[in-house]
């Protein structure tokens, strides 16, 4: 059982605020870290796995400061997010190395258990720069289970991975997070992180967004008011049609836009409710099209909730 | 000295390209060597060009910038050294292991020539090749310790390197006079002169102040590029 736990931490470079006072302790069972693209995620990561010190506050592994400390790497198996590893050995040859500099007693038995366990035991002998993108994750993963950790963490594992390739290795994570490990994988993408963890933390723009269960989340997400602009054959009659339904909380005619600017109150209400009051009220839709769908609109919605 | 990481090093700098381009500096003295050898002019002053100027001038110093900042720079630039800091092993223990890697290697490729072509071009005689090859033995170790250190605390650790053998060794030190006290170069060629006798070389600085200056700069660079490699931090890609 091992928990990292980081205080009141920020890390700045130079003028710009990557990681702003952020506190959260990362406990056995798989956590999601998510957040948009530069929210802070990486950086969460560098400093959890030692790799960066933070400017203020404290990162530690069950009390310990990791940061300086090469003792910590002994509970700690990291999947960095760069591919590079060695191109020029084997996945075995690269697997064997990792075991023998930790040190183990019995480093080929160790490097066959983890290529086994990561399904690769069959590529074992290629080079690893012949690897496909999923491949060298597993490697990667391997890599880092060699000395059977009891802290994981794996930093975009996802990225690029084939939808197969993706669903193995959520497999292979959700039993990490069975068995009792303390699992932490960073993501941008929400299906990906409430497919896996129950945990999530939401960094945005370097701030702690929110902390909890996956499905409060959410909900925080999806109960947002969805903005919507829709064009049809008769805006102003399908814009009187809609008020009078409980889902829609505003509606906006934008005559220099010839289109309606619609405020849902639910996502799920309104998509159904929108094509079959148009049908019965004759109108055409021409398009209908969300005005803050993207990632970046539902985060800083959620840092605003 | 852990053997893990002297293996992945040495693959890493002797696999690839690296490893034919390491041995063309070699290739390159002995046959200049040889067919100096066969020429009819002064063969003191041939000698004292050739292993002075060519080898220990320019050779050795960029040699050694090959392999000290190809057994670490390589890693950081590329990310892969997490694989070696994520490990429970003392940081000093991977630097001084990629040192003798760095050391090991740079003598194969730089020393042994040395004493070959010595050996073409004046034999045995005032021990001119002998005295030659401690000096590329002693100036190869300080390269391998300072530009390892390069390679841990700059991503540009070619052209500082480049810099400091060519502009400021060779460049500087050929004019002024007070920039051959900081030269390796020079270090190693009071080492030499030493071993050889005090007229078949000529050398700017005393033994005296060689010596320690050598060992200063191998220790001190070391320690550093250790204490460095502790608190490397990774460049985080957002």
């Amino acid at each position: 059982m091992a928990t990292i736990t980081i205080d009141k931490v920020s890390r700045w470079f130079g003028n710009v605020v990557a990681v702003n006072d952020i506190t959260m302790s990362i406990g056995p069972g798989i956590t999601g870290l998510l957040g948009p693209n530069g929210a802070g995620k990486s950086t969460l990561i560098h400093m959890m796995s030692g790799f960066l010190a933070p400017s203020s506050g404290a990162v530690t592994l069950d009390g310990a400061q990791i940061w300086r400390n090469q003792q910590v790497y002994r509970q700690i198996g990291l999947v960095p997010e760069r591919e590079s590893m060695y191109d020029y050995l084997t996945g075995w040859e690269f697997v064997l190395a990792n075991a023998e500099l930790h040190g183990l007693p019995q480093p080929g038995a160790a490097a066959r258990r983890a290529l086994d366990l990561v399904e690769m035991a069959y590529a074992k002998d290629r080079r690893t720069g012949t690897y496909s993108k999923g491949m060298k994750q597993r490697v990667k993963m391997a890599s880092a289970l060699v000395h059977d950790p009891s802290v994981l963490l794996l930093d975009e594992p996802f990225n690029g991975m084939d939808p197969r390739q993706r669903l193995q290795l959520m497999e292979l994570l959700r039993r990490f997070g069975a068995d009792g490990r303390t699992v932490l994988f960073s993501s941008h993408i929400l299906e990906e992180v409430e497919q896996l963890a129950r945990h999530i933390e939401v960094v945005v723009a370097g701030r702690h967004a929110a902390s909890g269960d996956f499905r409060r989340i959410r909900r925080l997400m999806t109960d947002r008011p969805h903005r919507y602009l829709v064009r049809s054959s008769d805006d102003r009659r399908l814009a009187a049609a809609l008020i009078a339904d409980g889902s829609t909380t505003g509606i906006e005619v934008d005559e220099r836009e010839r289109a309606l600017r619609i405020e849902a109150v639910n996502f799920q209400g309104f998509t159904t409710l929108l094509p079959r009051v148009a049908r019965e009220a004759g109108i055409r839709l021409y398009t209908v099209s969300p005005a803050d769908e993207s990632l970046e609109s539902v985060f800083s919605y959620l840092v605003s909730a | 000295m852990n053997p893990t990481v002297a293996r992945l090093t040495l693959r890493g700098l002797l696999g690839r390209r690296r490893g034919a381009l390491l041995l063309v500096a070699p290739a390159l003295l002995l046959i200049i060597s040889a067919i100096a050898s066969r020429s009819s002019g002064d063969a003191h002053d041939l000698t004292v060009k050739i292993l002075g100027q060519l080898d220990l001038g320019t050779l050795v110093p960029i040699l050694g910038l090959v392999i000290g900042t190809g057994v670490i720079a390589t890693e950081i630039d590329d990310g892969s050294i997490v694989y070696l800091l994520a490990k429970p092993l003392p940081r000093h223990r991977i630097i001084t292991t990629k040192l003798a890697v760095a050391i090991g290697v740079t003598w194969l490729v730089a020393a042994v020539p040395t004493l070959l072509a010595g050996l073409l071009l004046y034999g045995t005689k005032d021990g001119v090749a002998l005295g030659y090859t401690v000096a590329v033995l002693v100036a190869g170790a300080a390269y391998s310790a300072l530009f390892l250190l390069l390679g841990v605390v700059t991503r540009h650790a070619v052209v500082a390197g480049l810099a400091y053998a060519l502009v400021w060794e060779s460049l500087f030190g050929n004019f002024v006079q007070g920039a051959r006290t900081l030269s390796i170069q020079q270090w190693g060629r009071a080492v030499a002169e030493a071993v050889a006798g005090d007229t078949a070389i000529g050398a700017d600085v005393s033994l005296g102040a060689a010596v320690p200056l050598l060992l200063v700069v191998t220790v001190a660079a070391t320690v550093l590029a250790s204490v460095k490699l502790a608190g490397l931090t990774l460049a985080s890609e957002e």
